[in-house]
C-alpha cells in the first residue's frame, strides 16, 4: 500500500510540472506587453520599466523560469507587487478560512447528495425521485452567489438568525466560527450536491438492476441493509470520483462565497489581487490550487481500492 | 379477438407535439432560451432606457410602476441593464461555444490521428485540467485586460481540455471500426475519411456539450464580472450588475435578485436544453423508470 502511494504520489509530479510551466509561461505567451498592462494606465514608462524587472521579464524565458521554479520547490512563490511582502506568507495567511469553508461545504455536499440519490434510485419515477432531480437541475444552474444572497435575504435580514457577513477563526470559540460559517458552507454545498446527487442516482440505478441486489433482498436483507451494504458500496467508485470533480466547482465557488460573505480566504486575497494588479499573488493562487486539486483526485484514486479490492492500481 | 396494429417507428413524423411528450425538458428549456433571446436581440424595444443614463432623484429606488425593477446606487434604471445584460452574456456564451468547441475539435482531431502529438498535447491538457478554470481565465485576464474578447478567448482556453478529450475518444474508437479501417485500407484519403466517417459521429457528443459550454460561460462571465476581472464596468452585464449591488444588498436586494434571476433562468434553460438533447443523442442515458 505504502509503496502504491509513493509510485501515484511520484506520477503527480509530471501534471504538477505541466501546471508549473503553463502558470509561468502564461505571463510569456499572452500577447501585448503584460508589464504595460498590469503596471495600470496611469503607469509612467519608468514604472512599467520597473515592473519588467521585478518581475523578471527582462531575462531570457529560460534562465528565468529556472530561477523561478528552483524557488517554487524550495516554498518561494515569489513577492507580491502590492504589498512587497512573500506570497507564501499571504496565503498561509489566508489559509484556515479557506479550509474550514470548503472541509464544511463537502461535507453539507455529500451529506445532502448521497442520501438524496440513494431515495431518488430507490423509488425512481416516484415523487421524491422527482423533487430531488428537479432540485439537482436547479442546484446545477443556480450560480453560488445568486443562492447565497438568497439564503442572505431570507436567513440574515428577514429573520435574522444568523450574521450576514465575516469571518470569526476557530480559536475565536467554536460558536461564533460555527455561526458565521453555516451560511457560506450552505450555499456551496448546495450547489454541488446537485452533481454529486445526479451521479449518485444514475450509478445507484444500474446497480440496483443487478441479479445480487435481487438476491440479497430475496433472503430476506432489510431494505436499508441492501441499500447501504450492497447497492451504495458498489455504487462508491464513480461517487467518489465525481466529489474530486466537484472539487474544482468548489475552489471556483470559494472565489466566489468569500468575496459576497467577505471572509479572509485565498479566494478574497485573489480578488484583492486582482483589483490591486498583483500578478505574482495570483500566479501562487492558482499553483496552490492547481496542486490541491491534483492531491485530492489523487486520494480520491486511492480510495477506489477501499471500496472496490479488485483495483490494483 | 384483438387487431394488432402494427406502428413502424420512421412512418410517424417526429412532430413538436412527439418531442414534447418524450423530452419535455428540451421544449422547455429552448423556450426558457428563446424568451432570453428575444429579449437580447429587442432589447431598445422592450420599454426600456438607456442603461447608462444615471437619475439621481432614483438612487436605491424600490421596484415600483415606473422602475420595474428599481434603481441601482447612482440611479440607473435596473430593468434596462438587465435586458441589456442579456446581449453580454449570450455573446460570451456563443463566442465561447465556438471558440472552445473549434479550439477542442482541432487539438483531439491532431491528438486521436498523430501518435506523437498525442503525447504532447494530452499531456498539456492534464496541466490546464488541473488549473480551476475560473482562476485560468483571471490570470489570462489580468495579462491581457478587461475586454469582451479577452474574456471570450480566456474562457475558451479553460474549456478546450474537456472538448479535446472527447474528440479524441471518439476518433480513437472509430479508427477500431471495420468500416474505418476498410476505408483505409482500400486508400480512401484521409480528408474523406475525416470528413464521412469522423465528424459526423463528433456532431451529437459536441452538440450536448456545447450546451453545457454555453451555460459554463455565461456563469463564468457573471462570475468574473462579479469578482472584478470580468466585463468592464462601462458595460451593463448580469455579473457587473450584482457586484454593484453587492454593497448595498441589505438596503436595495433587488439590484442584486433581478440580474441573478436573469441569469439563472438562462443558465437552467440551456442546462434543460442539454439533458434532453443527452437523453435523445444517447439512449443509454435515457433513466430506466
Amino acid at each position: 500500500m505504502l509503496t502504491t502511494i509513493l509510485r501515484r504520489l511520484l506520477a503527480t509530479i509530471p501534471v504538477m510540472a505541466i501546471v508549473a510551466v503553463i502558470v509561468f509561461s502564461l505571463l510569456y505567451l499572452t500577447p501585448g506587453d503584460p508589464a504595460a498592462v498590469l503596471a495600470g494606465e496611469q503607469a509612467t514608462t519608468a514604472d512599467i520599466e520597473r515592473l519588467r524587472t521585478s518581475l523578471g521579464l527582462d531575462e531570457p524565458y529560460l534562465v528565468r523560469f529556472g530561477q523561478w521554479l528552483s524557488g517554487v520547490v524550495q516554498g518561494d512563490l515569489g513577492t507580491s507587487i502590492f504589498s512587497r511582502r512573500p506570497v507564501m506568507d499571504l496565503i498561509v495567511q489566508r489559509l484556515e478560512p479557506t479550509i474550514a469553508l470548503s472541509v464544511a461545504s463537502l461535507a453539507i455536499a455529500v451529506l445532502i447528495a448521497v442520501p438524496l440519490g440513494v431515495v431518488a434510485a430507490w423509488r425512481s419515477g416516484g415523487i421524491i425521485d422527482r423533487l430531488a432531480m428537479s432540485f439537482a437541475v436547479l442546484g446545477f444552474s443556480l450560480p453560488v452567489f445568486v443562492l447565497s444572497y438568497l439564503l442572505i435575504a431570507l436567513i440574515s435580514v428577514e429573520l435574522k438568525w444568523l450574521p450576514v457577513q465575516g469571518y470569526v477563526p476557530i480559536a475565536y470559540g467554536f460558536g461564533p466560527f460555527a455561526r458565521h460559517l453555516v451560511l457560506p458552507a450552505m450555499s456551496l454545498g448546495i450547489v454541488n450536491a446537485a452533481l454529486i446527487a445526479r451521479i449518485t442516482r444514475t450509478t445507484m440505478l444500474e446497480v440496483l438492476h443487478q441479479d445480487y441486489i435481487r438476491t440479497a433482498r430475496a433472503k430476506g436483507l432489510s431494505v436499508r441493509r441492501v441499500l447501504v451494504r450492497h447497492a451504495l458500496k458498489n455504487a462508491a467508485v464513480p461517487i467518489v470520483t465525481v466529489i474530486g470533480i466537484s472539487f474544482a466547482l468548489l475552489i471556483s465557488g470559494v472565489v466566489v462565497t468569500e468575496t459576497v460573505f467577505n471572509i479572509p480566504g485565498l479566494g478574497r486575497l485573489t480578488v484583492d489581487a486582482i483589483l490591486r494588479r498583483d500578478y505574482p499573488v495570483i500566479q501562487g493562487v492558482i499553483l496552490v490550487f492547481s496542486a490541491t486539486y491534483v492531491i485530492v483526485n489523487l486520494l480520491v484514486d486511492l480510495s477506489y481500492r477501499l471500496f472496490d479490492p479488485r483495483i490494483r492500481a | 379477438m384483438s387487431i394488432v396494429t402494427a406502428r413502424i417507428p420512421g412512418q410517424r413524423r417526429r412532430g413538436l407535439r412527439q418531442v414534447w411528450q418524450k423530452h419535455p425538458s428540451v421544449v422547455i428549456g429552448a423556450a426558457m432560451l428563446t424568451v432570453t433571446v428575444l429579449a437580447a436581440v429587442a432589447a431598445p424595444w422592450l420599454g426600456t432606457i438607456d442603461p447608462q443614463a444615471i437619475a439621481p432623484f432614483n438612487r436605491l429606488e424600490a421596484p415600483g410602476a415606473q422602475f420595474w425593477f428599481g434603481g441601482d446606487l447612482v440611479g440607473r434604471d435596473v430593468y434596462s441593464r438587465t435586458v441589456y445584460g442579456a446581449r453580454v452574456s449570450l455573446a460570451v456564451g456563443a463566442g465561447v461555444v465556438v471558440g472552445g468547441l473549434s479550439l477542442g475539435l482541432a487539438v483531439g482531431l491532431l491528438s486521436g490521428f498523430v501518435r506523437w502529438i498525442d503525447q504532447l498535447f494530452m499531456r498539456v491538457m492534464d496541466g490546464l485540467m488541473a488549473i480551476p478554470s475560473i482562476l485560468l481565465a483571471v490570470a489570462l485576464i489580468s495579462l491581457t485586460g478587461a475586454s469582451l474578447q479577452n474574456i471570450v478567448i480566456a474562457i475558451s482556453i479553460a474549456e478546450v481540455p474537456r472538448v479535446a478529450r472527447l474528440v479524441r475518444s471518439v476518433v480513437l474508437s472509430l479508427k477500431e471500426q471495420p468500416y474505418v479501417e476498410a476505408a483505409i485500407t482500400s486508400g480512401t484519403s484521409f480528408v474523406r475519411i475525416l470528413w464521412r466517417h469522423i465528424l459526423p459521429n463528433t456532431v451529437a457528443p459536441l452538440v450536448v456539450q456545447g450546451t453545457y459550454i454555453f451555460a459554463s460561460a455565461i456563469l463564468t462571465e457573471a462570475i468574473l464580472s462579479f469578482i472584478g476581472a470580468g466585463t468592464p464596468p462601462s458595460t451593463p452585464s448580469w455579473g457587473n450588475i450584482i457586484a454593484e449591488g453587492r454593497t448595498v444588498f441589505s438596503l436595495a436586494p433587488h439590484i442584486v435578485l433581478f440580474p441573478g434571476l436573469a441569469l439563472s433562468f438562462t443558465v437552467l434553460g440551456v442546462n434543460l436544453l442539454g439533458d434532453g438533447l443527452r437523453d435523445i443523442f444517447d439512449p443509454r442515458f435515457v433513466s430506466r423508470k
